[in-house]
């Protein structure tokens, strides 16, 4: 089977305190620690899990900068033999259906039986993979919790609903999935495997590699633009306990016997 | 002004509590509009859900039909592509199914797509400003959508107030000949139950709730120490059942279990919403994080700043001195 995953490098809120830069119209990003979107990295071990099984390649694929090749190298430690790059200036503030179109067209360049994204990017909104599975009238599935091959191009999956319970459903190939986090055990990459495949070609395409025009993509076409960020102000907030850390624990103790009752 | 309409779920006819929300939302966006609600589904639970939404919302659009007695979203998507006139704003709650619906009908309605959205400004022209949260919760964001051939709108669960949602005597509108037979790539086959294990984290009064700052699998012996001597249990985050560092079943938020507790430690987490959402019943919540300005402590009553590794041990250390002087 043919996989492409779409993978995009964001700052890692596990390993950042996220903040406002002075002039409030974005977040600080001079100290920020970037990596792969956490479901990301899963849907690619996915990725790689099924080809070991169905036979066939995994490739990854990126809308960014230069910066961004090195998640793609990551994966490419991981197992994925293409990384492409999509890359021109005039896809800068693209909406989610400005990613979703520069996908597409890539997709369209290559000849896929699945195609797997993250549910959702750190700093998006679940929305790129269902959107691309429109553009292409692919199904499409978000969620997604586990992937058997059936025979005759066919998938049997689970979906993560309410409360912990499972959807399972049957879906056509070629399709669309969107992985959830935890769906596998994504291997381990050191930099040792990164550096083994630090040589191997990326391919970049452009806006017009890629047959689009910016009435298609970038700010122009954006029909939903960020206009700035702002730290929320939610309920009253909480009572800050200053003491030392003995002081503060006994005082935990006691407010946890009077709210909750120590048996 | 372009017509609103709300994408009504229910289960077994219930309605969900997004049916009010997504009304209160749409009051939102223009004050005097009268909302349409859409609902699918098949049989005497489809009556039900009616006659539930017709309380409501002015008008209601039914489609009825065997292959909506279970939502799936790649059919639903269709059904909606065939009644829901070019330019209209429709609403969906950002869950699961919305999740799964509402970016690819933006596609095939040609219209914007607002994700998640927690708060709206009244409609200005072609202008919809709306809030919205990126990384966790962590920041939020203004964003201006451009409404002019339509928008598909997700809101965010529980955050639009249902109090001013004015009753209503709907009237229903049989849509599903315009609907007619629809077939999808992906077919619905069964739901399996959540796992259960031996500890119900929904039982218990006291429950100690460690996230990804708890940082290892050997470290969550800390929480078990603690909670043990506070008879409490052990719940968790996502991230900590996505490294199998505890079983699913300890999971509390939108996709584990919904946890009603006296006291909730919550120790090294973030406070995503999809972790809040779980937690109901107003307890008595204690944050412990070594960020300040984590989300988590604008919804805790009390708040702790402190690595847990060194909190926690402390704090088991005092309930047993406690005990110690309790049992003399
Ligand atoms: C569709 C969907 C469904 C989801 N369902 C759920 C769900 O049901 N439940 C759920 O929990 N999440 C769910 N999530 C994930 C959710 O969005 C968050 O990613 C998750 O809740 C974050 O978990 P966390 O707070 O443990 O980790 P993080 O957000 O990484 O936070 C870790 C926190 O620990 C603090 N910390 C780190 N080290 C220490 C230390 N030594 N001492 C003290 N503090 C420390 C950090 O400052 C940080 O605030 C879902 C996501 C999606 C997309
Ligand atoms: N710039 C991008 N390049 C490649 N894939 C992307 C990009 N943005 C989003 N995606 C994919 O779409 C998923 C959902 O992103 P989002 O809709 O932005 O939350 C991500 O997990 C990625 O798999």
């Amino acid at each position: 089977m043919e996989i492409l995953v779409c993978v995009k490098r964001v700052p890692d809120t596990s390993e950042n305190e996220i903040e406002l830069n002075r002039a409030g119209n974005d977040i600080e990003r001079d100290e920020l620690v970037y990596s792969i979107n956490e479901p990301d990295n899963y849907a690619v071990e996915e990725a790689l899990q099924i080809a070991a099984k169905t036979g066939g390649k995994v490739s990854v694929v990126t809308v960014g900068t230069e910066e961004d090749e090195e998640v793609l190298r990551r994966e490419m430690a991981m197992g994925a033999t293409h990384g492409i790059l999509l890359a021109d200036l005039a896809f800068e503030g693209s909406d989610g259906r400005g990613i979703a179109s520069i996908l597409k067209a890539c997709v369209e360049k290559g000849s896929y039986d699945l195609i797997l994204t993250g549910v959702q990017a750190e700093d998006g909104a679940a929305q790129v993979g269902g959107m691309l599975a429109a553009m292409l009238d692919y199904p499409f599935a978000s969620l997604v919790t586990s992937i058997e091959v059936l025979a005759d191009k066919k998938l049997k999956i689970t979906r993560e609903i309410e409360g912990g319970n499972r959807e399972v459903s049957e879906i056509d190939l070629p399709c669309v999935l969107s992985i959830q986090t935890g769906i596998n055990e994504p291997r381990y990459v050191g930099m040792k495997g990164i550096r083994a495949v630090q040589s191997i070609p990326i391919a970049t395409y452009s806006g017009p590699d890629l047959g689009l025009n910016s009435a298609q993509v970038g700010t122009a076409a954006a029909k939903v633009t960020r206009l700035d960020y702002f730290v929320p102000v939610l309920g009253k907030g909480a009572r800050f306990l200053g003491g030392t850390r003995e002081e503060n624990a006994q005082e935990v103790v006691e407010l946890v016997a009077a709210k909750g009752g120590l048996k | 002004m372009p017509r609103i309409f709300a994408y009504i779920a229910h289960k077994n006819g219930v309605l969900d509590d997004s049916a009010a929300e997504l009304a209160a939302a749409a009051k939102k966006i223009d004050r005097g509009t009268a909302v349409t609600a859409i609902i699918l589904g098949a049989g005497p639970a489809l009556d039900a859900a009616c006659t539930e939404a017709e309380r409501v919302y002015p008008e209601l659009w039914k489609v009825s039909g065997e292959s909506f007695s279970y939502p799936n979203a790649e059919l639903i998507r269709q059904a909606l592509m065939k009644i829901v006139p070019e330019g209209s704003i429709t609403l969906i709650a950002h869950d699961h199914f919305g999740i799964d619906l509402a970016p690819g009908l933006s596609i095939k309605l040609n219209a914007a797509f607002v994700p998640d959205v927690t708060s709206m400004q009244p409609l200005q022209a072609d202008s919809l400003q709306v809030v919205r949260q990126e990384f966790g919760g962590q920041v939020s964001a203004h964003v201006r959508c451009d409404v002019s051939s339509g928008a598909v709108i997700t809101i965010r669960p529980g955050a639009f107030n249902t109090g001013e949602v004015p009753a209503a005597a709907g009237k229903v509108v049989d849509k599903s000949a315009e609907v007619g037979m629809l077939s999808a790539g992906r077919r619905y086959l069964e739901t399996i139950a959540a796992e259960t294990s031996d500890v119900d984290i929904t039982k218990h009064a006291i429950l100690v709730s460690v996230g990804r700052g708890i940082q290892e699998k050997d470290n969550v012996a800390i929480a078990e120490e603690l909670a043990e001597s506070l008879g409490a249990a052990v719940s968790c985050s996502r991230p900590v059942v996505d490294a199998k560092w505890l079983q699913k079943s300890r999971q509390v938020g939108s996709s584990g279990k919904t946890v009603k507790p006296k006291v909730y430690l919550a120790c090294g987490i973030s406070g995503a919403f999809q972790h809040l959402a779980g937690i109901k019943g107003n307890p008595f919540i204690i944050a412990i994080n070594k960020n300040p300005k984590a989300p988590i402590f604008q919804v805790a009553d009390v708040g702790i700043v402190d690595d847990v590794l060194e909190f926690l041990p402390e704090l088991t250390s005092k309930v047993q001195e406690l005990r110690a002087v309790a049992a003399k």
